[in-house]
């Protein structure tokens, strides 16, 4: 699977280079600074793009900018972007585009690598990869889900990060039918019309949760 | 020598005396100038530009009083209200900020007793030193001699070769007291100036905080840098590093059973990268607030700095006590920078600091014998070191001449907490 890259700092470079070979996939490009970014992005047209929000020259969300004015430019490029620190704002403007391929997580989540791999292969096939920290920021808003049970709950953050409904189920320790069931119901609480797509099903989610009281 | 210095002095003053005398002369003509100004405030056109074009020209004439006041030792500040941000030449705003400037028309009042001071007074010390000399060139005796009726000092008319021949001694004394008075009349004149050309108590405050506002912006402005520093350092240093020692040994977990070789080399790595971060957020907590500095006060922190640089630094440090922390640690800062200068730019060989606490004033010295040269305008250094004194109402004095030694001068205004009993009277 081809990757561009775009990291100012070569240590966090190099540490992403390795962990994605390591794995499998190839790194076509690895970019320093956020006007380099579009230009690789358009030239090699990887299956995924992995991107720090924090970039030369302006060492503001240069890379976030970036990433948004690539996914206008390629409809539907998925893009994965780090960053030391979450902020749902960011989240909701990566999300706003049309269509998913789109990751928003912690630079943290990186040790993980087996479930970083994950994510980035997730936002790779279309999918979403939110970090937990943004989902429960967007749960501790106080949306009514007062509503839902405990483990609806749960559910919803796993859903909202962007799980499909095996890797819930695993992660839970139930079935898969009662991962369907939880959220059916929790649909029906926040009055959400259902869907098959589990990525339409994750930006209804978020949308819910992420929408101006 | 002294007797030397004195008759400089004289010779200055009067020389000083000549030169008011001269400049009084303008002051009339400038009053009338800047009233015809006032009067065709009212045409369109030039009014808005004539008058603050005059009172340019009217303070650039009192500007010059000030400074020959400043040459008798007499201190006179400006005391105009600074210019709003906003008043470009020829606009209304501009024309206020002049016309509803006391100091403005304090400058007026003081036109006509001014030249009338300065004429006579000049008068009186050039008359004096040129009657003496004349005394002094027996110009009265070759004058006897030629015409029939000629009187000097006590002579008149002078009516024997020998009473001519007098003119000489009194010459002599008339010229000392001339000399002597000089001095004093030009310092006359300048205290008359002060009467009405420096500032008066409410211009001198609002002075002060106009003063305070810059200095305050100031103030903020570096702060905000400097926690965007802060920022920026741990993002891009202790924070990555973590995040890559995170990696690391996420990878290592990961290859743990296929191949524990290259594992081994990433723990390795994994050790070095954390040490590496420890070391980061080291420096950034000294530069935060030194650690020395919080333990051992300034005598000690500075001493330790000076250790660490890469040329021999005397230190010399008397305070019976220690400065609010706020205090002390500008006084760390202002020194390190000083330093860090001497290091930088002044090619020295040694430098050596010396810092002592007298009549409520923290007086810090940094001198090197490097090249000198330096310029309070063109580095960085000095501008943030005048900046954080001034945060505490301090002032910088910069000493640089081409081939130097360079000494930066820095005072800050303190009082000192009583000394420690004990330096070992257990944690604070």
């Amino acid at each position: 699977m081809r990757v561009v890259i775009a990291e100012d700092l070569a240590l966090l470079r190099d540490g992403l280079i390795r962990i994605l070979e390591a794995f499998d996939f190839k790194v076509v490009e690895a970019v320093d600074n956020g006007p380099a970014l579009l230009p690789a992005l358009v030239k090699h047209r990887p299956e995924v793009a992995v991107v720090d929000v924090r970039l030369p020259p302006t060492y503001t969300d240069e890379g976030l900018q970036a990433a948004i004015a690539a996914r206008t430019e390629i409809p539907g490029l998925p893009i994965l972007v780090l960053s030391q620190h979450v902020e749902p704002l960011y989240a909701r403007e990566l999300l706003s585009g049309r269509g998913g391929g789109v990751g928003y997580l912690l630079k943290d989540r990186v040790s993980d690598v087996a479930q970083f791999v994950d994510a980035v292969r997730r936002v790779a096939d279309g999918g979403t990869a939110l970090d937990p920290e943004v989902v429960s920021r967007l749960l501790a808003r106080g949306r009514p889900v007062a509503a839902l049970t405990a483990r609806e709950s749960e559910v919803l953050a796993q859903m909202a990060e962007g799980r499909s409904n095996a890797a819930i189920a695993s992660k839970l320790f139930v079935t898969e039918k009662a991962v369907s069931k939880h959220i059916s119901n929790i649909f029906t609480k926040l009055g959400l019309s259902p869907s098959d797509d589990d990525n339409r099903r994750v930006l209804a989610v978020l949308a819910y949760l992420d929408a101006a009281d | 020598m002294e007797t030397k210095s004195w008759v400089r002095d004289g010779i200055h003053a009067v020389a000083g005396g000549l030169l008011a005398m001269l400049l009084s002369i303008t002051n009339l003509p400038l009053l009338v100038l800047w009233l015809i100004a006032l009067a065709l405030s009212p045409v369109a056109g030039i009014g808005l530009i004539a008058l603050p074009f005059m009172t340019v020209v009217l303070r650039a004439r009192i500007d010059l009083q000030r400074r020959l006041a400043a040459r008798s030792g007499v201190q006179i500040p400006r005391p105009y209200a600074p210019r709003p941000a906003s008043a470009p030449p020829g606009g209304w705003r501009r024309y206020r900020w002049i016309l509803t400037d006391p100091a403005t028309w304090r400058d007026i009042a003081w036109l006509v007793p001014g030249a009338i001071i300065g004429v006579a007074l000049g008068v009186v010390s050039l008359v004096l030193a040129l009657y003496g000399i004349e005394g002094i060139i027996l110009l009265p005796l070759w004058l006897y001699l030629g015409t029939d009726w000629y009187g000097y000092g006590l002579f008149w008319p002078i009516e024997s070769f020998s009473e001519g021949l007098l003119a000489l001694p009194q010459g002599v004394v008339i010229l000392a007291v001339g000399l002597t008075a000089a001095p004093w009349l030009r310092w006359l004149d300048a205290r008359f100036a002060k009467l009405l050309l420096a500032p008066t108590r409410a211009a001198e405050l609002r002075l002060r905080v106009a003063h305070l506002t810059v200095s305050r912006a100031d103030t903020v402005d570096a702060q905000a840098a400097e926690l965007r520093r802060i920022e920026r350092d741990l993002h891009d240093g202790a924070q990555a590093r973590l995040v890559s020692l995170g990696m690391t040994i996420g990878l290592a977990e990961q290859l743990l059973d296929r191949d524990p070789e290259h594992v081994r080399k990433l723990l390795a790595e994994a050790r070095e990268a954390s040490g590496a971060a420890l070391v980061e957020l080291r420096h950034l907590v000294r530069g935060i607030h030194p650690p020395v500095l919080a333990e051992r006060g300034l005598d000690g922190a500075v001493r330790a700095l000076a250790l660490s640089l890469p040329l021999p630094v005397g230190v010399e440090v008397e305070l019976p006590g220690r400065p609010e922390t706020p205090v002390e640690s500008a006084a760390y800062f202002v020194v390190a920078e000083a330093l860090t200068n001497v290091v930088r730019h002044s090619r020295a060989r040694t430098a050596s600091v010396t810092i002592r606490h007298d009549d409520g004033r923290l007086a810090m010295v940094v001198r090197d014998d490097g090249v000198g040269g330096a310029d309070p305008r063109g580095g960085t250094g000095l501008r943030g070191i005048a900046r954080r004194l001034a945060a505490f109402d301090g002032t910088m004095a910069l000493s640089s001449p081409p081939g130097g030694p360079t000494v930066v001068s820095m005072e800050l205004p303190c009082v000192l907490s009583s000394p420690r009993i004990s330096p070992s009277s257990g944690t604070v």
